[in-house]
């Protein structure tokens, strides 16, 4: 069979699974839809945060990424993964222990304010949409690459299959089917990390093959640092850009990765507040199997494209190069008509240009994979991007209809009456994400910035004072939020969309990129929210006790 | 039986939890911008035995992460042990 053959068929069967599984799992109340009714168990419950976490830019980019900027790309694997320690440590166990079913019904609670929630509201709606955009867009960019149809039949195609199941199955639905779709990107990721690995290095382990000595000779990693200085780039482990902005993005990513509603809500489905914080470690430890393996993955397909391509002929490139030479992701330009490929650091002479998506989509190939293993990494990419989608509409429906309708603007709605809007506002959300998916605004690009940046600015402090400061109140925490937001969202849209031609080091304030502002934000806020509440009154006495409470495990 | 705790007790489990997480969060911060960024280029002269890897860049990449994961399982155990002395486990 064919590659194509073998796509149909594996994104097919992994798609009927899905299905399979809403229908089983569908939601019966309002517990249900937004919680699972808190009946997850946290291994299960961990390996659907893994899926629901890891999106299709994690499994089809983050690779090529740190093959690109090898030590600087380290800023992505601590920021991403280091999140989860705060997360189990700060937050899971204390939001279990609250036991609603979101983030701004917390934060609206602890400070008895619905200005606070509703300001929570809008943040989690913009950060979700931004980010929903995107994973849309993605499930629309795998399709493409794969089945051959335009990336718009391929957006509308996955809308199709997240609608039936988000808006079916709810929260219950999403765990089961991300539980599915972890497995199937996981065995997609690791089967050619691991073949790759063993062809390289002679060892199945890519974490260990990459730096381990080969037959007595130096390491893969060794041989790439010879290969990058030989060749002119930059040192492959050293350097990476200056001290205060890696220090300030890997901040702001664990902060915003702590911060972000569609992973907070996932530890409100376990049972007790314990399985909050081992369900937190359970996910952290099944999305290090994916982020140890990346950076490994990362040494073994460029050394190996370093090797095959470099000041070889043109003419005797391998199949793979060719077949994706088509698609415009590797581009080759002879500028000094030797008919050799010229692949060097300096921009001038350099006469080759690698996609960085292509290293995950491409390592069957280059590796001399089966053809199944292809079409299998289709089906991973599809699961990554779907997954993450579902999730981030889930917390817009649960925002819309929990905090604004029954929190806000019709407190006497029945069960059955917000179970219902539940459904149609997920539905709306998936059309709009869909929308959005299809003709994507300017900024889908940016979106990392933005949905990282704002979440480590506005929940990130926001929950933690909650939970450890009695004395912090309504007023302090609204100040700190909003000031936080509109500090970092001006920086970010200053140097993003307004003048992103001074969007260098040069122009930053303390060296800080528009990707690391949100560590500043988090200190903002946290500075004015301790400013106001120390000349505004503490807070009334049940809300001091509900601290008290939360702090408790019983 | 949850609003008969004593106070005392409730003091003492948050006391030792901010204990354990101040201990947790300074190896947090060590592995990760210590070792991953403040520090890796001097760790850059040695390498990690038996490799290739040179070790600042090895906390960066691969072994910050396998501590936060080992985190997270220390602080688990702890928590139980100390809910359990404290007769505050759910069972």
């Amino acid at each position: 069979m064919s590659v194509q053959v073998w796509t149909f068929v594996l994104v097919g069967a992994s798609f009927a699974l899905y299905i399979a599984l809403a229908l089983w799992a569908k939601a019966r109340s309002t517990r249900d839809f937004y919680v699972a009714d808190g009946a997850v168990h946290p291994v299960v419950n961990g390996m659907a945060t893994a899926a629901d976490w890891m999106s299709a830019a994690s499994f089809l980019s983050m690779a090529g990424m740190i093959a690109a900027l090898g030590y600087g790309g380290s800023v992505y694997l601590m920021g991403w993964t280091g999140g989860y320690v705060l997360l189990a440590l700060l937050f899971a166990p204390y939001l279990r222990r609250f036991g609603r079913f979101t983030v701004p019904a917390f934060v609206g609670d602890r400070y008895g304010s619905q200005t606070a929630r509703v300001v929570a509201v809008v943040c989690a709606l913009f950060v979700s949409f931004t980010y929903v955009a995107g994973q849309m867009r993605g499930v629309g960019i795998v399709f493409s690459r794969f089945l051959e149809v335009s990336i718009e039949t391929g957006v509308w195609i996955g809308m199709a299959i997240v609608l039936f199941y988000a808006v079916l199955g709810g929260m219950k639905g999403i765990t089961y089917t991300q539980v599915a779709q972890y497995c199937v990107l996981i065995f997609a990721y690791l089967v050619p990390a691991i073949f790759l690995a063993l062809r390289m290095s002679g060892s199945p382990l890519p974490q260990w093959g990459m730096g381990a000595p080969v037959d007595g000779e130096p390491s893969v990693l060794e041989r790439l640092d010879g290969l990058n200085r030989e060749l002119g780039f930059a040192s492959y482990t050293e350097g990476g850009g200056s001290l205060v902005d890696m220090l300030c993005v890997t901040a702001a990513l664990m902060a915003g990765t702590a911060g972000l509603p569609h992973v907070i809500v996932r530890f409100y489905t376990v049972p007790k507040v314990r399985d909050a914080r081992s369900s937190a470690g359970w996910a952290l430890l099944f999305i290090a199997l994916l982020y140890t393996t990346a950076p490994a993955l990362a040494v073994f397909a460029r050394t190996n494209l370093i090797e095959s391509v470099s000041q070889q002929p043109y003419e005797r490139m391998p199949g793979w190069f060719k077949k994706w030479e088509t698609t415009g992701l590797i581009r080759f330009e002879d500028k000094n008509g030797d008919g050799l490929v010229q692949h060097v650091g300096d921009a001038q002479l350099n006469e080759l240009h690698v996609d960085r998506d292509i290293l995950v989509l491409a390592s069957p190939e280059i590796g001399g994979l089966p053809d199944w293993v292809a079409g299998l990494v289709a089906a991973g990419g599809l699961a990554a991007a779907l997954s993450t989608a579902a999730g981030l509409l889930l917390v817009v429906s649960t925002s819309i209809s929990h905090d604004l309708l029954k929190g806000a603007l019709w407190p006497s709605i029945t069960e059955r009456g917000e179970l219902f809007f539940a459904r149609v506002s997920a539905a709306v959300a998936v059309v709009v994400a869909g929308y959005l998916g299809v003709n994507p605004p300017g900024f889908v690009a940016q979106v990392v910035a933005f949905a990282f940046g704002l979440a480590a600015s506005s929940f990130f402090p926001t929950i933690l004072l909650g939970v450890f400061s009695r004395r912090m109140n309504a007023a302090g925490a609204v100040s700190g939020m909003l000031a936080g937001l509109a500090f970092t969202a001006s920086y970010i849209v200053h140097f993003k969309f307004v003048h992103p031609e001074l969007n260098s080091a040069a122009h930053w304030w303390f060296g800080i990129s528009p990707e690391g502002i949100g560590a500043l934000g988090a200190l903002v806020n946290f500075a004015v929210a301790f400013a106001v509440a120390r000349f505004t009154p503490p807070p009334p006495a049940h809300l001091a006790s509900l601290v008290d409470r939360i702090r408790s495990p019983r | 039986m949850s609003n008969q705790l004593d106070d005392g007790v409730r003091r003492a489990y948050w006391r030792a939890n901010l204990r354990y997480l101040a201990i947790l969060l300074a190896v947090w911060w060590l592995v990760s911008f210590g070792c991953g960024l403040v520090f890796a280029p001097w760790l850059n002269q040695w390498k990690l035995p038996g490799t290739g890897f040179k070790l600042g860049f090895w906390f960066a990449q691969q072994g910050s992460i396998f501590v936060f994961v080992a985190l997270i399982a220390v602080y688990v155990v702890l928590m139980a042990r100390l809910e359990r002395r404290l007769g505050l486990y759910e069972e």
